[in-house]
This record gives C-alpha cells, sequence and structure tokens, in this order.
C-alpha cells in the first residue's frame, strides 16, 4: 500500500502532510479546513443551541417544545392583522357609525371610505366586475360606472347587495327573483318570441322590425310589463332591468336579447357578510357609489 | 485516529458505505417527520372534513390532469396578506383527502384554497372559456373544451375505483357510499336528483356548466366550488399556540 519514503522525495519544503494515501504513486494533501469556515461552522452550532431555547425545536411525547419566545404562526398573523386592524380601528368605528348615506357629509371620512373601498373592489370585485369597475358584458357582470342600476343604486342599496348578494342561497336576506323563460317553458310560441324581441329593441331605439314590435306591444304588456314596468323602465324592487336605455346587461343584439327572452338570465353574485367586516362593506359601497352613478 | 482509521473499512465496502449512509440520512428523516404523526400541535381535527364526493373527485382529477396546480396552489399560508386577500388560512386537515397535497406558495395564478363561493358557477363557465374576457391581464390558458367532453358511466365507475384505493388509504368511505357511487356521479349535476349532501354533508347540487349534459366542466366547477368551503371558520376557534 502506502509506501511514503518512496514518493516523499516529490515533496518540496513546506507542504502540508500527505493523508497517508498512495494509489499508483498518487498523494493526496492533508489540507487543514479553511480558518473563516470552520468558525462559522461552529458559530452555527452555538447559534443553533440558542435558536432550540427561543424557538419552537424539539418534539416530545405529545408537543413539541414551544421555546422561550412563544413564537407560533398563527398567534403571530392574528398579532399582525389586528395591528393593521387597529390602525384603522378609529376610521373603520366611524364609518360604522355613520348612516352610509350621510357619508358624503365628511370629506375626510369619505375619502378614507373611498379608498378603503377601492382595495376591496381590487381584492374581492374586480374579478367580475373587472378592474375598473365596467363588468364584462359576455358574462352580465354589469357595468358599475353607469347610472343603470338593477337593484338600485343608494349606499344603502349597494351595501344590501354586497352584504347579501344576489340569488344567493347561503342568505335569507339575499336580493332574489327569476324571470321566467318563456322560450323554454314554451310560455310564448315562437312568432310571439319574435315580436317580443323586436318590441324590447324597440323600447331603446335599437334598431328593429317595427310591424313585430307593433304586435309585440301586447306580448310585451301581457308578460313583461309587471316587472319591467309598462314603459320599459325597470324596477329595483324586482331587480327588473331597465329596457328604454342602450345600456344592456347581457347585450342588445337581436340574438342576444332573443336568448334572454327564451331562456331567461339568472345572474348571481355571492354575499360578502362572512368574507369582509361591515365596515369594510359600507366602504366598498361608498366606492362603488361615487364611480359614476350614484343615486 | 483510531476511530476515524476504521472509517478505511467503510470506504472500501461499497454496500457497507451504502446502508450505513441510507441509515443516517434515514436518522435525520425520521427526527424530521415522525413527529408530525403523533404531537398534538400538528395532528389538528377539524369540524366539517368530509372525504369528497364522486364528482369532486372527477374533478379534482382533471384539475391534476390539466395541470392547474403548476400555476395554482391550494394552501393559504398565515400571512397578513394572503389572508386578507384569500380567506382564513388553509389548516392541514383540510388537505387531509388530498393525494396529493395542492400545497405551494408559487402564486403564478391565485391560490385556490378558498375559491369556492367566491364566484358564480357562469363566471366559471365564462372564466374557463376565455379567462380574459372576465380578467383582462390574466395569463391563464382556456379550457373551455371541457364544455365538450362529456362524462359517462365508464367515467363514473373510474370514479368509484379511485374511491377504492382512497378508502384503502384511510379515507371514511362507507359501503353505502361505495355503492352509491356511480348514482351519486350523476346525482350531484341534477338539482332535483337524490341529495347526494346526505352523504357528503354540504355537497353543493345542481347543474354547474349549464348545459344539458354531464361534462368535464360540471366537475370541475363541483370541486372548485367545494374548495375551502368544508370548515365553518365561523365556529373554528385556532389554537394560538401550533
Amino acid at each position: 500500500m502506502a509506501d511514503n519514503s518512496k514518493t516523499s522525495a516529490n515533496h518540496q519544503k513546506g507542504d502540508p502532510n500527505t493523508t497517508g494515501h498512495s494509489w499508483d504513486g498518487i498523494e493526496e494533501f492533508d489540507n487543514p479546513m479553511p480558518r473563516w469556515w470552520v468558525w462559522i461552522f461552529i458559530l452555527c452550532v452555538i447559534w443553533s443551541v440558542g435558536y432550540w431555547v427561543v424557538y419552537p425545536a424539539w418534539p416530545g411525547i405529545n408537543k413539541a417544545t414551544s421555546g422561550v419566545a412563544g413564537y407560533a404562526s398563527r398567534s403571530d398573523v392574528a398579532e399582525e392583522i389586528a395591528e393593521f386592524e387597529s390602525r384603522h380601528d378609529v376610521l373603520f368605528a366611524q364609518i360604522l357609525e355613520t348612516e352610509p348615506g350621510e357619508l358624503t357629509n365628511d370629506e375626510d371620512l369619505h375619502r378614507f371610505a373611498i379608498n378603503a373601498g377601492a382595495s376591496v373592489f381590487a381584492a374581492q370585485c374586480s374579478q367580475c366586475h373587472g378592474a375598473g369597475g365596467a363588468g364584462v358584458q359576455a358574462g352580465g357582470f354589469p357595468n358599475l360606472l353607469d347610472d343603470d342600476w338593477l337593484w338600485g343604486g343608494t349606499h344603502e342599496d349597494i351595501v344590501q347587495t354586497v352584504t347579501y348578494g344576489i340569488r344567493n342561497e347561503d342568505h335569507m336576506d339575499a336580493r332574489y327573483s327569476e324571470m321566467p323563460a318563456f322560450g323554454r317553458d314554451e310560455l310564448l310560441s315562437e312568432e310571439e318570441m319574435q315580436q317580443a324581441t323586436h318590441f324590447v329593441l324597440s323600447l331603446s331605439g335599437s334598431d328593429h322590425d317595427a310591424q313585430l314590435a307593433s304586435a309585440g306591444a301586447e306580448v310585451y304588456d301581457y308578460n313583461c310589463s309587471s316587472c319591467h314596468g309598462v314603459e320599459g323602465e325597470g324596477d329595483y324592487f324586482l331587480g327588473a332591468p331597465a329596457l328604454n336605455d342602450q345600456i344592456w346587461l347581457y347585450g342588445g343584439s337581436e340574438e342576444t336579447v332573443y336568448e334572454s327572452i327564451y331562456n331567461a338570465r339568472f345572474g348571481v353574485m355571492p354575499g360578502f357578510t362572512d368574507r369582509l367586516r361591515e365596515a369594510e362593506i359600507r366602504a366598498v359601497a361608498a366606492y362603488v357609489h361615487q364611480l359614476g352613478g350614484g343615486e | 485516529m483510531g476511530l476515524l482509521d476504521k472509517h478505511g473499512a467503510i470506504e472500501r465496502h461499497a454496500t457497507l458505505l451504502l446502508v450505513l449512509s441510507f441509515l443516517v440520512v434515514s436518522i435525520g428523516g425520521i427526527v424530521q417527520i415522525v413527529p408530525l404523526f403523533y404531537l398534538d400541535n400538528t395532528i389538528e381535527e377539524v369540524e366539517g372534513m368530509r372525504p369528497y364526493s364522486p364528482l369532486e373527485i372527477a374533478g379534482r382529477e382533471i384539475y391534476r390532469r390539466e395541470g392547474c396546480y403548476v400555476c395554482h396552489s391550494q394552501m393559504v399560508r398565515p400571512m397578513r396578506d394572503e389572508v386578507e386577500r384569500y380567506g382564513h388560512y388553509s389548516l392541514a386537515a383540510e388537505s387531509m383527502y388530498d393525494h396529493p397535497f395542492q400545497w405551494g406558495s408559487k402564486r403564478t395564478g391565485p391560490d385556490l384554497a378558498r375559491v369556492g363561493g367566491r364566484y358564480s358557477d357562469d363566471w366559471h363557465v365564462q372564466h374557463m372559456v376565455k379567462p380574459q374576457s372576465v380578467v383582462p391581464e390574466s395569463i391563464m390558458p382556456a379550457y373551455g373544451f371541457l364544455l365538450n367532453r362529456e362524462l359517462d358511466r365508464d367515467d363514473a365507475e373510474a370514479v368509484q375505483e379511485i374511491m377504492g384505493v382512497y378508502r384503502m388509504l384511510g379515507h371514511p368511505y362507507t359501503d353505502e357510499m361505495m355503492d352509491a357511487a356511480v348514482d351519486d356521479f350523476f346525482a350531484q349535476v341534477d338539482q332535483f336528483g337524490d341529495p347526494v349532501a346526505d352523504r357528503y354533508p354540504g355537497a353543493q347540487q345542481r347543474n354547474f356548466d349549464g348545459q344539458d349534459t354531464v361534462t368535464e366542466m360540471d366537475a370541475m366547477i363541483a370541486y372548485l366550488q367545494m374548495l375551502g368551503t368544508l370548515v365553518d371558520f365561523d365556529t373554528f376557534v385556532p389554537d394560538a399556540s401550533r
């Protein structure tokens, strides 16, 4: 095996010792590890002992040591959330004390509510109503920038809608209505469907067939006017959209209007009473209210 | 150097080296992993967790097949920003019926641990068909083809088999659940069918995608609408020391 006497002739003065291995005459220096590395290693070991004492570390019979610092991710996040809530506590408490409709009287508080509401909107509402609140017509998600409301556009109305949602089965207080599927359930004949479609189009001055529309007036009167109004003005109480304007929830083409009458629409919105604090709901309502069409 | 000299014997014996290395690595693993199975503060039972219904399992399989997990995690971490955005932080028990779990912290898409009930079924369909139509800045690809892929009896039976495997792994599926699996699979998309919630409390039952046929979209949305809704956080009191 190792034959140190034979190969040590290759060594120069000042070379470190070898490991003593020699394979086919190849040897290995036994250099010490760099001093700085060794010290960091030793310091880490010492540090770890301190860490065991301060933080949760060693498993025991039925629970792990909890550490003298009492750290736990759950209490940590609870404290952090409580801290941030307490920073806004005063303002949020003021929002709660103020009647939603009177929020605009206090300029500073209103400004705070709008900003707080904007961040709530971005996290909770923008996915359907759009980042800017313009809605998505393809999905029937209402535009919140206009003054055309389905269930009312006062502060109180918006708070109610956000709190309990629309056609939301989880809450008794959710807004609810259901339009009959006039075509699918054969409440109207195909001819009457066409007439009603064109009459609805005529209400808003859209392109329509005048003959079909005039025949559709009667169909509309019997079947639609009780909710959508004689003039197509809509009804907040029933969430019936106004039909006499050019603002469309699902689109104003002949096909979409026909589709809406044929299958009826049943747009839903979740309630946020479990997800948001009351004051946050008031704030987001204030934000939506000032987007353009608040009443 | 006496002990270190003997080390030479290990280094010269490949099998011995392998076996002993394995033992050393095992000790490290065991010390970290085993306590998680018995410590009171890592195994926390919560009310409301139940095994997945057959349709939800199908949805979960599609979720995995399509690689949704590559961008979407299902783990709300106990951090303020995540709790404010997604809802209550996830509990370990909420993943107890997940094989494999869907944890993660890479947020390419939003976390989905609490997506259930957050959006309407219509929104999900619209979003799956064309994500950018509802979220313009989204980079998610479209999954509209799920609407065209019908699920039939074979698929339901495949789910039943998966339930058998889950049962082997300890999920509390009863004989009754196993027998009714295929029926439950189709009942869950029929609002007027036998109530699936009798066997799977809290299961939502309706036509999820709005089409007359049972499709992968139904299964997917049924799964998504259930996520994060099983535990009632009104009654859950977190043990702060965990």
